[in-house]
């Protein structure tokens, strides 16, 4: 028999029906695995022990009752499973710092609506996991509680901003895990860390109770070792929550994966995601898996997304410029530690000026300048009529074609520090996830090799809104013909 | 173009940060070469394209207006940093003079 920790979502559901295993046992095998290996990767902000041995019980308790035929539906999926939070959602008994000293002992007075969902159904939440301070990162270097390692090679990052999420499910410590997706955040990580990550379309998942970074980019996505782990998590976060009024109305058909078959499906690879400096065998683990799908029976023919190239600088002026209104509320009044000054303006002035982080504050001057007096047209404006070009952009394509494959980053996982002081180096890491975001639609990444280096190599596969079904059946599919996603960091 | 450390300043002053000498000339520079690289963004002519604010369709849900609880006090204030009689304390927001 396989260590618990070893077993995917789907068997550990199996095992808590067939009462192979407890969804106590389970929720012990995951605090040991983090007990053991968090001093080496640091994935956690917060364990949530004794809440999650409480949820456990709870959960066991619903399993016998289901199990003794006093209740008539199965269980959900998730019951009794341990899952792990990105520490930007809420959760009320926890903390959530955001990765922030800003935050540094907030205790949140309610739950985030994709938390809730998890927590109704009978989830296990065993913490809240690392981020970059405020999801503004690709690396969790700009957490202010330091950086995650990553399972695979602990001298790199994890990728981010979702990073700590990640690590945990790459190390085994949860079976699944929350992440958040602005620019990328959710795929990055996953392709850096060797797991499979859906980010859904804008809308398609409530965002109440997440703390807001960029509001017209923001997305509740989830990590877990393959798609069909993530199929039951999508389901039953996704859809419509009167407490989010930007959450679409549309009703979740349920997800089947059984049989997927690409038969017919029409697949574009946009030339302009192949750029110069992008690593050989990135290029090559992604080409090779669109033979993989040809060979599933879908078709693969070159698109142009023209407008490409221009995603990065749009996206770092929108984002920072709601950034800059969303962190505005971080004064030192409510919530979190105050810096005193000798009146209400200097007590502002520092309690923003030390609490908030070099990248945070980086990004709040940059979206304060964009939006400033003289020069919001330039770039502000400039930047959101460019961004109507690069929806066009998706939205032509996909008239031709069903989904768009392509690399999820130009590397893979950089050493810690590799960046140093230079944020535009940075932000060129986020080349081919910012897109999706700026368009609105959905985005999965699944690992498809490994380099010479021994890390993982990830895929994007992107979807016309509302076509995160289509995405999970595609990445199954080839999941059910590869091993990639089975294999494991030696830790 | 560069920023000067005036301007960074400005805008620091506006975003409400206080920031160190050290900040406002690694800012500068830093500022100024994201921006220099999003200038490329004006070459594109977009005389006649709309601005998206947001991608979804643009509506305005309602609700039935309906009281319903909110949080208690204690719950909220217990995150603040100073209360004072069941209040939010915050610094002098006025001169005090008389």
């Amino acid at each position: 028999m396989s260590e618990l920790h070893d077993l995917t979502l789907l068997e550990a559901a199996n095992y808590l029906r067939s009462g192979q295993a407890s969804a106590e046992q389970l929720t012990l095998a995951a605090l040991g695995r983090i007990e053991a290996l968090e001093p080496h990767l640091h994935a956690f902000l917060a364990v949530t022990a004794d809440l999650a041995l409480e949820q456990a019980k709870r959960a066991d308790r619903r399993l016998s009752r289901w199990r003794q035929g006093k209740d008539e539906t199965p269980p959900p999926l998730v019951l009794g499973i341990p899952i792990a939070v990105k520490d930007v959602l809420t959760l009320q008994g926890a903390p959530t710092t955001c990765g922030s000293r800003i935050l540094e002992g907030f205790h949140p007075p309610y739950t985030a609506t994709s938390v809730q969902r998890l927590i109704q159904a009978g989830a296990v939440i065993l913490g809240k996991t690392n981020t970059d301070e405020f999801a503004m990162g690709s690396s969790t270097e700009n957490s202010a509680y330091g950086v995650t390692h990553n399972p695979w090679d602990r001298r790199r990052v994890p990728g981010g901003s979702s990073g700590g999420s990640a690590a945990a499910v790459a190390a085994r410590m949860c079976y699944a895990a929350l992440g958040t997706d602005t620019g990328g955040s959710v795929r990055q990580p996953a392709a850096f860390c060797g797991v499979t990550g859906l980010k859904p379309s804008y809308g398609r998942v409530s965002r109440y109770g997440l703390i807001a970074y960029g509001s017209s980019l923001d997305t509740v996505g989830a990590l877990a070792r393959s798609a069909a782990d993530l199929a039951p998590l999508f389901q039953l976060i996704a859809g419509h929550d009167p407490l989010d009024s930007t959450s679409l109305p549309e009703p979740v058909p349920p997800i089947s994966l059984e049989g997927a078959n690409l038969q017919g499906l029409r697949i574009g690879v946009p030339r302009e995601y192949f750029i110069e400096g992008m690593q050989a065998q990135v290029e090559e683990g992604v080409r090779q898996a669109l033979q993989v799908l040809e060979e599933l029976g879908a078709t693969v023919e070159e698109i142009s997304l023209p407008h490409t190239e221009l995603a990065l600088p749009v996206y770092y002026l929108i984002a920072p410029a709601e950034a800059s209104a969303n962190l505005a509320r971080y004064d030192g009044i409510r919530f979190g530690p105050r810096v005193e000054g000798e009146d209400l303006l200097a007590s502002y002035l520092n309690t923003r000026g030390q609490l908030f982080g070099q990248e945070v504050k980086r990004r709040i001057m940059l979206g304060t300048y964009a939006l400033s007096a003289g020069y919001y047209d330039a770039y502000y404006g400039q930047a959101q009529k460019v961004r109507t070009l690069i929806k066009e952009d998706f939205t032509r394509a996909f008239e031709r074609v069903d989904l768009i494959a392509c690399p999820v980053a130009p590397t893979t996982a950089f050493e810690i520090g590799a960046h140093g002081d230079d944020p535009l180096s940075m932000y060129l890491e986020d080349v081919f996830t910012l897109p999706a975001n700026l368009a609105g639609v959905p985005g999965i990444a699944f690992p498809v090799g490994f380099d010479d280096h021994g890390l993982p190599i990830g895929m994007q596969l992107n979807a016309p809104p509302l076509g995160e079904a289509l995405l999970l059946r595609a990445a199954h599919a080839y999941q059910k013909v590869t091993a990639w996603h089975q294999e494991k960091p030696e830790l | 173009m560069a920023l000067t450390r005036e301007e960074v300043r400005h805008i620091a002053r506006l975003a409400r940060l206080r920031l160190t000498a050290e900040e406002e000339a690694r800012y500068a520079q830093q500022l100024s070469a994201i921006l220099d690289y999003a200038r490329r963004l004006q070459q594109v002519d977009t005389s006649h394209i709309p601005p998206t604010a947001t991608v979804l369709p643009l509506r305005a849900p309602l609700r039935e207006d309906q009281p319903r609880p909110s949080p208690p006090r204690e719950q909220i204030l217990a995150n603040a940093p100073a209360t004072e009689a069941g209040m939010f304390r915050v610094p002098p927001v006025l001169d005090q003079q008389p």
